[in-house]
């Protein structure tokens, strides 16, 4: 019995290795959810408009975005769709490869599938980690993604971001965070680096409100990646449910003709 | 006792019907030979479900695999986007994809139980050994199978993972470059490769699949099924020739042992298929979400699950022999770790079958050997570094000590009596 132990614990073994990149950024988490249409509409609406113009999603459909999102098609067309698209026509943009190429030294990425690729929780850290950076050719770089061919679309949502330090409180060698002995309650703090800040009063959104709007936009990649998903978990409960009680009777009619054999 | 479904149970016009059938196609006689008359012992356990789960995803991938050939397209530029048109447009295009992706896993893991199944209980020795061979095949058969189907695709770990693996023929002396452009028909991969792998993934190979199937299930009722015990049920008859410790494979082993097992084995395998289809990445990999591009190589590329195991070995080859070099060696030891277990019928000297009777040292190099798999196929997942290669390296020599050192150790263990008869424990 012990041998069956061991194999158990070695087949879960690679369950271990699986993990993200890594990263000095810290990584916020994301927590999709599908079911969030506010959510989704929003993600639908900043994503037309603040990233269609370069990136497409050219394996999905309008039609589609719009009745999974409960977008009515009227309100979606006059809203979502600018050029002279059909309503089931891909969500392709008008950037040429080739020359976008030349614009910003790489072509930007299709981002159907975005999501998949990079995981939601890379994205939502990304959109997030521009920084200002005068080095480089449009004046922004990318604490996620560093040195990326890509401008900074955020700027006026999200304000000025630049690279700062931030009084942090200080971590004691068993971890916790070191207390002022003197007064109660007091937090020691220590200044470190690496931090991005947003210049105040230099954004239309708040911080929250950004991370919001960020979130809204991964969520919405998130779907997009896959439209299917609901569908494919609303399904699952009932193939499940129909195989267990499957499974009882093909049991107990397996029963009976075991009592035969001896 | 005879259970076979007397013809009296039947309408008149039905026994009508088969005699003239009968007269002129051996129906009747083809289902008893190989269902209601076929005798499997009594003793079956466990481990006897997975031959027919196999045959259930062989099935399953065929069904798929037709439907999923209707919506796709094989060619650099339409292959990819042709993968999404069925994940989105077609109707329930995505369900039939993660059947087949999930199948493909699924073969595998039921397929490797199969074969653990075999070895435990001495399968492959006499009078089993061509079951045993043409099990091999298809061993060998699914393997490029998958292996051609990967590429289909065109994800770049699609294509990455075909050029690794098609770059190890160039490691061949003399004829290595030469059999390289041969296998791909071009220079680099490309799409005359894709259209190539598609022929064979949809045509060549699933037709050597069935055909070495079909093979595998006559082998076995000519010879008869083993059992935990290892005992031959055909030593012990009654009168009217019937194995005293058989029973009819229908409906003892179809209805009441195999179905319950197959619905069990479907709700583990829908649960995976609507709840976790990509398997974090051990199913469908990442770098798989974005299209085949030759200048992008990613970061890591290993191979699926089910081949890091050989994989593992592949890269544990680390230096030259012979005048030949590393890799060259690595293909060596990866064939030879796929072929070697055709070999077993002619290893093992043991007086008895079944690991239930075997002594101590082929409990534990049994043992060994299949934890030596499970590191190795970890191994095989992650980037190489020293300390994963001299572990691989390690577990490769295990691996092969299976198998060389059988002979001696089967010989000189000490076995249990087996028992003429079966047991029902």
């Amino acid at each position: 019995m012990k041998y069956w132990r061991c194999l158990w614990v070695l087949l879960f073994l690679p369950a271990l290795s699986y993990g993200s990149e890594e990263t000095n950024w810290k990584m916020d988490p994301f927590h999709p959810n599908i079911q969030d249409m506010p959510s989704l509409q929003r993600g639908a609406r900043l994503f037309v408009n603040y990233c269609m113009g370069c990136h497409s999603l050219r394996f999905a459909r309008y039609e589609r975005t719009a009745d999974d999102l409960e977008i009515p098609h009227d309100i979606f067309m006059a809203n979502l769709v600018f050029n002279d698209q059909k309503i089931g026509s891909l969500m392709e943009n008008a950037m040429p490869i080739e020359r976008s190429k030349a614009w910003f030294g790489a072509a930007p990425p299709d981002l159907t599938l975005v999501a998949k690729l990079r995981g939601g929780t890379w994205v939502y850290n990304y959109l997030r980690a521009f920084y200002t950076d005068d080095t480089r050719p449009f004046g922004v770089n990318n604490m996620v993604f560093p040195n990326v061919a890509m401008p900074d679309p955020f700027l006026q949502l999200q304000g000025t971001p630049v690279l700062g330090c931030r009084q942090v409180p200080k971590i004691a060698p068993n971890g916790g965070e070191m207390r002022d002995p003197l007064v109660a309650g007091r937090t020691i703090t220590e200044e470190k680096c690496g931090f991005i800040n947003v210049v105040e009063g230099s954004g239309q959104l708040t911080t929250t409100e950004f991370d919001q709007a960020a979130y809204d936009i991964v969520n919405f990649l998130y779907y997009v990646a896959e439209p299917a998903r609901i569908e494919r978990e609303r399904l699952g409960i009932y193939v499940l449910l129909f195989l267990v009680v499957l499974y009882v009777f093909t049991a107990l009619l397996g029963r009976e003709y075991n009592k035969e054999v001896h | 006792m005879d259970q076979s479904p007397s013809p009296s149970r039947f309408p008149a016009m039905w026994t009508t019907f088969m005699s003239w059938v009968d007269r002129r196609f051996p129906a009747t006689e083809t289902f008893e030979y190989h269902m209601s008359k076929y005798y499997a012992p009594k003793n079956f356990n466990f481990w006897y479900y997975f031959g027919v789960i196999a045959t259930v995803v062989l099935v399953l991938q065929l069904v798929t695999g037709i439907w999923l050939t209707m919506s796709y397209v094989p060619s650099g530029d339409g292959a990819f986007a042709s993968v999404e048109y069925i994940m989105r447009d077609v109707q329930f295009g995505w369900l039939l994809r993660y059947l087949h992706t999930t199948g493909a896993s699924a073969f595998f893991v039921v397929v490797y139980l199969h074969m653990f199944r075999g070895l435990m209980y001495g399968s492959y020795r006499e009078p089993r050994e061509l079951l045993w061979l043409i099990g091999m095949a298809i061993f060998i058969a699914m393997m490029a199978e998958g292996f051609f189907g990967y590429l289909l695709p065109w994800g770049n770990m699609s294509y990455w993972a075909a050029q690794v693996i098609v770059s190890l023929f160039g490691a061949i002396p003399i004829i290595g470059g030469d059999l390289m452009e041969w296998i791909r028909g071009d220079f680099l991969i490309s799409e005359v490769t894709l259209n190539r792998f598609f022929a064979l993934h949809v045509v060549a190979l699933p037709l050597v699949l069935v055909m070495l199937v079909f093979v595998h299930i006559v082998a076995l009722h000519h010879v008869g099924s083993n059992n935990p015990d290892g005992v031959e049920i055909k030593k012990n008859k009654n009168a009217e020739g019937i194995p005293l410790d058989g029973i009819p494979f229908h409906p003892y082993y179809t209805i009441g042992h195999d179905l319950p097992g197959i619905v069990l084995f479907l709700i583990a395998f829908c649960a995976i298929v609507f709840y976790l289809p990509e398997m974090g990445g051990y199913f469908i990999e990442g770098p798989n979400f974005e299209p085949a591009n030759p200048l992008k190589t990613p970061e890591h590329i290993a191979p699926v699950w089910y081949y890091t195991p050989f994989y593992a070995m592949l890269r544990a080859a680390t230096f030259p022999l012979f005048g030949l070099d590393a890799k060259f060696w690595g293909l060596v030891v990866m064939a030879g770790a796929i072929v070697v277990p055709a070999m077993l019928p002619w290893l093992d000297h043991s007086p008895v079958k079944s690991i239930r009777y075997k002594g101590m040292i082929s409990k534990t190099m049994l043992a060994i050997f299949i934890i030596s798999f499970f590191i190795l196929g970890y191994l095989g997942t992650i980037p190489p570094s020293p300390g994963a290669t001299a572990l691989a390296q390690v577990c490769t020599v295990l691996y092969f000590a299976y198998f060389v050192l059988m002979p001696w150790y089967t010989r000189v263990e000490k076995t249990k009596p087996a028992p003429e008869r079966v047991t029902m424990r």
